[in-house]
């Protein structure tokens, strides 16, 4: 197994000709790794998750998830690899209105065939005990990304990635839940990449990284 | 004036993005109409002519006086022309003569022949005299001649000067085509002779089927009728003419109400389609509709916003409706006569014309539908609360709301009782009403079948393993049920619709054939080319017929129209040996409901009759009922002593014996011969034997076989346009099932924008969207199988009897059926991956990003 989780190889991605959102951003991950992304809006933060989720390729270079290029991987390669590998954390919460929180979280265990067994366990992890039964539209918001959280670390994943993940929670949810995000990926040891506006999200991160036009650096605190 | 145009901006914009589900929705609103308008048209057509036609034949009489059999005696007319306060009396006989060389075509090879006075019909009927060549005039009054009108002369292939040759009984005849007619509808094929001419040349000598009486002026009518009734006593009947529209327009009443119901199953159908897209664009724009609320959109703008985009799809599908009706009517009757494949209208050529007031209402019938299916979406969209509406969220909840229970029940309730009821002015009104309610109260179930169905295959699929397809498909069905049920509201009506159909036609059509082989028992069936009802074997060619040795047994027929009251159609009175120790060896014998009396029980000079359905329902015959009967110059008291099936005529038909015929009339003529082989002969060698009769090669020789082919040819031919109306309803059932699921689709976005993200492939999720379609349209069609089986009972045992006046027993045409439910299952999951590829296609990975 490789030691980096997640290597960026000189990619550059455009959005039309000349026009170039990414270029030549070269990036290394290592496991168990846990960083935020801040920058501008428009600057690529999205593009960027979505090449390093293979939901998206690369004009040029190479995106490699455990040694493994996602990037030139077919389409039902790449979400083979994503359903095993990845967790996702979305800022509208995308949790399905007609499923019960229980069958919610169990979606990831059910796609890589695994036991249900700990959807349970893992509601009570995030604080919604004896909440299974629940449909999606008697939560608050708070509420709902911690199911979100919940589904997306249900599998085990090497990487866990968010996308404002705060973005639609008042602060002291949105403390709450930064907490259990990193509570959560450091207990699962996994390695995650969150992106964000908000230095009080970036902050929760080991590593807080500053995407602009010449690449992604760390950022000066 | 501002708000006009966000009204504007809201709609075009709305409808841009979805011009798709706009334009479906629009063509089905439209087709919905437009079949419901051009049935209208034809129909009307149809009936105007052919009631004109039936008119124009009575010219400008007051009364007419007729024998209530068929002919009467020309004695009568000097009485009648003598009788104090008429003015003129016309004597006519009207008889349908066979033309030789048309028998191929069994509905349509007899001419109307009329034979006229020419001196007192141009009193009162001048359109009908003949046109003769210049210096011909006594041409009118010839023996061989006779006048056709233009459409006759047409179908006949002849013009002025040619002869014409028709077969009268065993005799065939040729007369001199002296001219035309001074005036005859378009499409009238009438042909007009001299009265004695046609007396004698047609065999019917001294006979007259009616005098048309014009009476003096300033007579009080109804004392005039009174005083004539008297003279005439019990055998003759005094007809007004709106008697007689009256009549032409029962013939065909319950026909052409029938079809006009069937016609509105599209509209009606297309009233689901308008209310699942509506609902599901409402609550696709949700949160787009709070954000305006929030904005200051107040309640009732929003509401009118909904309304308004149905009310413009409701005008412009429903004008578009009016006008595909009228040209859908135009090309029909361009190409198929207005008759629609019935036998109602024979002889006639209908125009269409463009009907104002029926185009306004089927228009307001369209707009209407459209309205009521934009109704309910456009008030919830307006009670919605702006706060939680621009949550992202729970639209089966909204959806809830529309899913009443009670309602439903009620609904199935009331039809339980409406058919209990009887027909209405002769119409099964309630019966349709019953049938209405039945679809609505199934339809508003859905929601609670679905739920449980599908909660009930989880459960059981749950124990023995289930994959993410599976599970996501059946969460979905068992969770947001109202949803699914809108997408199946068209499909459901359209479907138990069609299955209803199937189960009533097929019935009917076994019905008719195991009857056919009960009324059709013999080998051959021969008749001659009769004239009018007179019979055409007399004794000397019946004895010809049964002495030949290739026949073990011979039944003679004896058939003649009855006129039991002049606002009805003749009941048509057949004279036939029936079988004394058993009548069920001879007559399709119905004993479900109806007593049989024994002939033995009947008392020595008692003439039994057996009367078919449809004398009970309309003249009350019931079984064990003396009645008294206009048979031969006098009436005569009959008993009725059992009810028969008879699909060929709905108007009523009586059996007798043939020897009480002879004995109380003296008439020993017969019109058909029934003939059995001896075994060993064939039926060429028997045609053979017939054909060298002296009076052979005028036979017409119907094998039993070919009678029930052709006779089940004409039921299809009958039937062919209610399966293309169903067709047109299912069609617009499937465009609604496509319509609510791509609008399903696109409010799905989000869903499939999050799989996608959580490793679940294009593949599968189409395979879901598949699965969620089949399993969808599957649970429809199981519920639309027994809605249709309900519908199909209220169709043959309320709608049918009520209707035409006989009944049937229920019948399943299981493959045909399992055909189509194949056929429709694959068609929504077909469709349903359809939309879900353009769904998944695009960009639907950035859609998780959208706030809304």
């Amino acid at each position: 197994m490789s030691p980096n989780m997640l290597e960026l190889r000189n990619i550059s991605k455009g959005y039309a000709p000349g026009k170039r959102l990414l270029d030549h951003l070269t990036y290394t991950l290592k496991a168990g790794e846990y960083v935020a992304v801040m920058g501008e809006s428009g600057v690529g933060k999205s593009t960027l998750l979505n090449l390093i989720a293979g939901l998206d390729t690369p004009d040029s270079g190479e995106v490699l998830i455990n040694g493994t290029a996602i990037s030139s991987m077919s389409d039902d390669a790449a979400t083979q690899l994503r359903r095993e590998l990845f967790g996702f954390i979305f800022q509208a919460f995308h949790i399905l209105p007609h499923l019960t929180l229980h069958q919610n979280v169990a979606l990831p265990l059910l796609l890589n065939g695994q036991s249900l067994q700990r959807v349970e366990e893992m509601l009570d992890q995030v604080g919604l005990q004896g909440r299974g039964r629940d449909f999606p539209h008697q939560l608050s918001g708070g509420e709902l990304q911690r199911v979100a959280i919940a589904r997306a670390l249900i599998h085990r994943p090497k990487l866990i990635l968010a996308d404002e993940p705060t973005g639609n929670l008042d602060p002291d949810t949105a403390q709450e839940i930064l907490e259990l995000i990193r509570t959560e990926i450091k207990s699962n040891g996994a390695s995650a990449i969150i992106v964000t506006h908000s230095h009080m999200a970036a902050a929760t991160a080991d590593r807080i990284l500053n995407l602009s036009k010449d690449g992604l650096h760390p950022m000066s605190t | 004036m501002n708000s006009m145009r966000l009204f504007r901006w809201l709609l075009i914009g709305e409808w841009r993005k979805h011009i798709g589900q706009a334009l479906v929705t629009l063509l089905a609103i439209a087709i919905g109409v437009a079949m419901g308008f051009s049935i209208h048209l034809l129909n009307s057509a149809a009936f105007n002519e052919f009631s004109a036609a039936s008119k124009s034949l009575s010219g400008q009489s007051d009364l007419l006086v007729r024998a209530k059999t068929t002919l009467m005696d020309e004695a009568i007319y000097p009485q009648l022309a003598a009788f104090e306060g008429v003015a003129v009396a016309n004597p006519v006989l009207e008889l349908d003569v066979a033309i030789p060389g048309k028998q191929h075509n069994r509905n349509d090879y007899k001419l109307k022949v009329i034979g006229i006075d020419m001196f007192r019909a141009a009193q009162i009927a001048p359109d009908l005299l003949g046109l003769p060549e210049e210096g011909k005039v006594m041409d009118r009054l010839a023996d061989d001649t006779i006048f056709l009108s233009p459409a006759a002369m047409t179908w006949l292939a002849v013009k002025e000067g040619d002869h014409l040759p028709l077969q009268a009984g065993l005799q065939q005849l040729t007369l001199r085509v002296a001219g035309g007619l001074v005036r005859a509808r378009s499409g009238q094929r009438i042909a007009v002779m001299d009265i004695g001419a046609a007396q004698w040349r047609l065999q019917h000598l001294g006979k007259l089927s009616r005098v048309e009486l014009k009476l003096k002026d300033g007579l009080n009518h109804e004392v005039f009728k009174s005083k004539l009734s008297k003279f005439l006593g019990e055998s003759y009947t005094i007809v007004e003419l709106e008697n007689q529209e009256t009549r032409v327009a029962n013939m065909s009443r319950a026909y052409r109400v029938n079809l006009n119901m069937l016609a509105l199953v599209a509209l009606f159908t297309g009233s689901f389609l308008v209310f699942s897209t509506q609902a599901l664009s409402v609550s696709r724009r949700r949160s787009q509709f709070a954000l305006l609320r929030v904005l200051g959109f107040a309640r009732h703008q929003l509401l009118w916003q909904v309304v308004i985009e149905g009310i413009v799809l409701g005008v412009l599908g429903s004008l578009l409706g009016v006008l595909l009706g009228y040209v859908i009517a135009i090309t029909v009757i361009e190409f198929f006569g207005g008759s629609l494949g019935s036998s109602f209208f024979p002889g006639i050529k209908p125009e269409i014309y463009y009907d104002a007031v029926a185009a306004w209402v089927f228009f307001a019938v369209g707009l209407t539908v459209t309205l009521l299916g934009s109704l309910v979406p456009a008030l919830e969209a307006a009670r919605a609360k702006p706060a939680l509406a621009l949550k992202s969220g729970n639209q089966n909840a909204i959806m809830k709301k529309l899913a009443i229970p009670w309602f439903a029940v009620a609904c199935l309730f009331l039809a339980g009782i409406l058919t209990q009821l009887p027909a209405l002015n002769g119409l099964p009104v309630f019966g349709y009403l019953a049938i209405a309610l039945l679809l609505i109260g199934g339809i508003a179930l859905m929601p609670y079948w679905t739920t449980w169905f599908f909660a009930f295959i989880s459960n059981v699929t749950k124990r023995s393993g289930i994959n993410v397809v599976e599970f996501l498909s059946l969460a979905r069905l068992t969770n947001a049920p109202n949803q699914a049920s809108i997408a199946l509201g068209g499909i459901l009506a359209s479907f138990s619709l069609m299955v209803a159909m199937a189960i009533m036609v097929t019935s009917f059509r076994v019905s008719v054939d195991q009857w056919l082989e009960r009324v059709l028992p013999a080998d051959l069936y021969v008749r001659t080319a009769a004239v009018g009802d007179q019979g055409g074997f007399d004794l000397t060619t019946q004895q010809a017929i049964a002495a030949l040795p290739v026949f073990s047994q011979a039944d003679f027929f004896r058939a003649q129209q009855v006129l039991f009251d002049s606002n009805r159609p003749e009941v048509m009175l057949f004279a036939r040996p029936i079988d004394r120790s058993d009548p069920r060896n001879t007559l399709p014998i119905n004993s479900d409901g109806h007593e049989v009396i024994s002939l033995d029980s009947l008392a020595e000079n008692t003439m039994p009759i057996w009367v078919s359905e449809a004398m009970v329902d309309l003249y009350d015959y019931q079984v064990g009922k003396h009645v008294v009967l206009p048979i031969g110059d006098e009436s005569h008291d009959f008993k009725v002593v059992g009810v028969w099936r008879d699909y060929g005529r709905q108007f009523g038909a009586v059996q007798m014996q043939l020897d009480d015929y002879q004995r109380i009339t003296g008439d020993t003529s017969v019109n058909t011969v029934a003939l059995w082989l001896q075994s060993a002969v064939s039926q060429e060698q028997a045609i053979e034997a017939l054909r060298q009769l002296p009076f052979g090669t005028e036979l017409e020789i119907s094998r039993s076989s070919d009678l029930r082919t052709i006779s089940l040819e004409i039921f299809d031919r009958s039937f062919a346009v209610t399966y293309l109306l169903e067709l047109v309803a299912v069609i617009i059932g499937l465009s609604g099932v496509a319509a609510s699921f791509s609008a399903q689709m696109l409010t799905r976005m989000k869903e499939f924008g999050m799989l996608r993200h959580i490793g679940m492939k294009k593949r599968e999720i189409l395979m879901m969207l598949a699965a969620e379609g089949g399993l969808l349209t599957g649970l429809g069609i199981l519920f639309g199988f027994l809605l249709g089986w309900g519908i199909s009972l209220i169709l043959i045992f309320i709608v049918n009897p009520q209707s035409f006046h006989w009944t049937m027993q229920i019948h399943f045409p299981l493959s045909w059926l399992l055909i189509m439910a194949t056929l429709m299952i694959a068609t929504a999951a077909g469709t349903a991956l359809l939309a879900g590829r353009r769904a998944i296609s695009g960009h639907v990975i950035q859609t998780v990003r959208e706030d809304w």
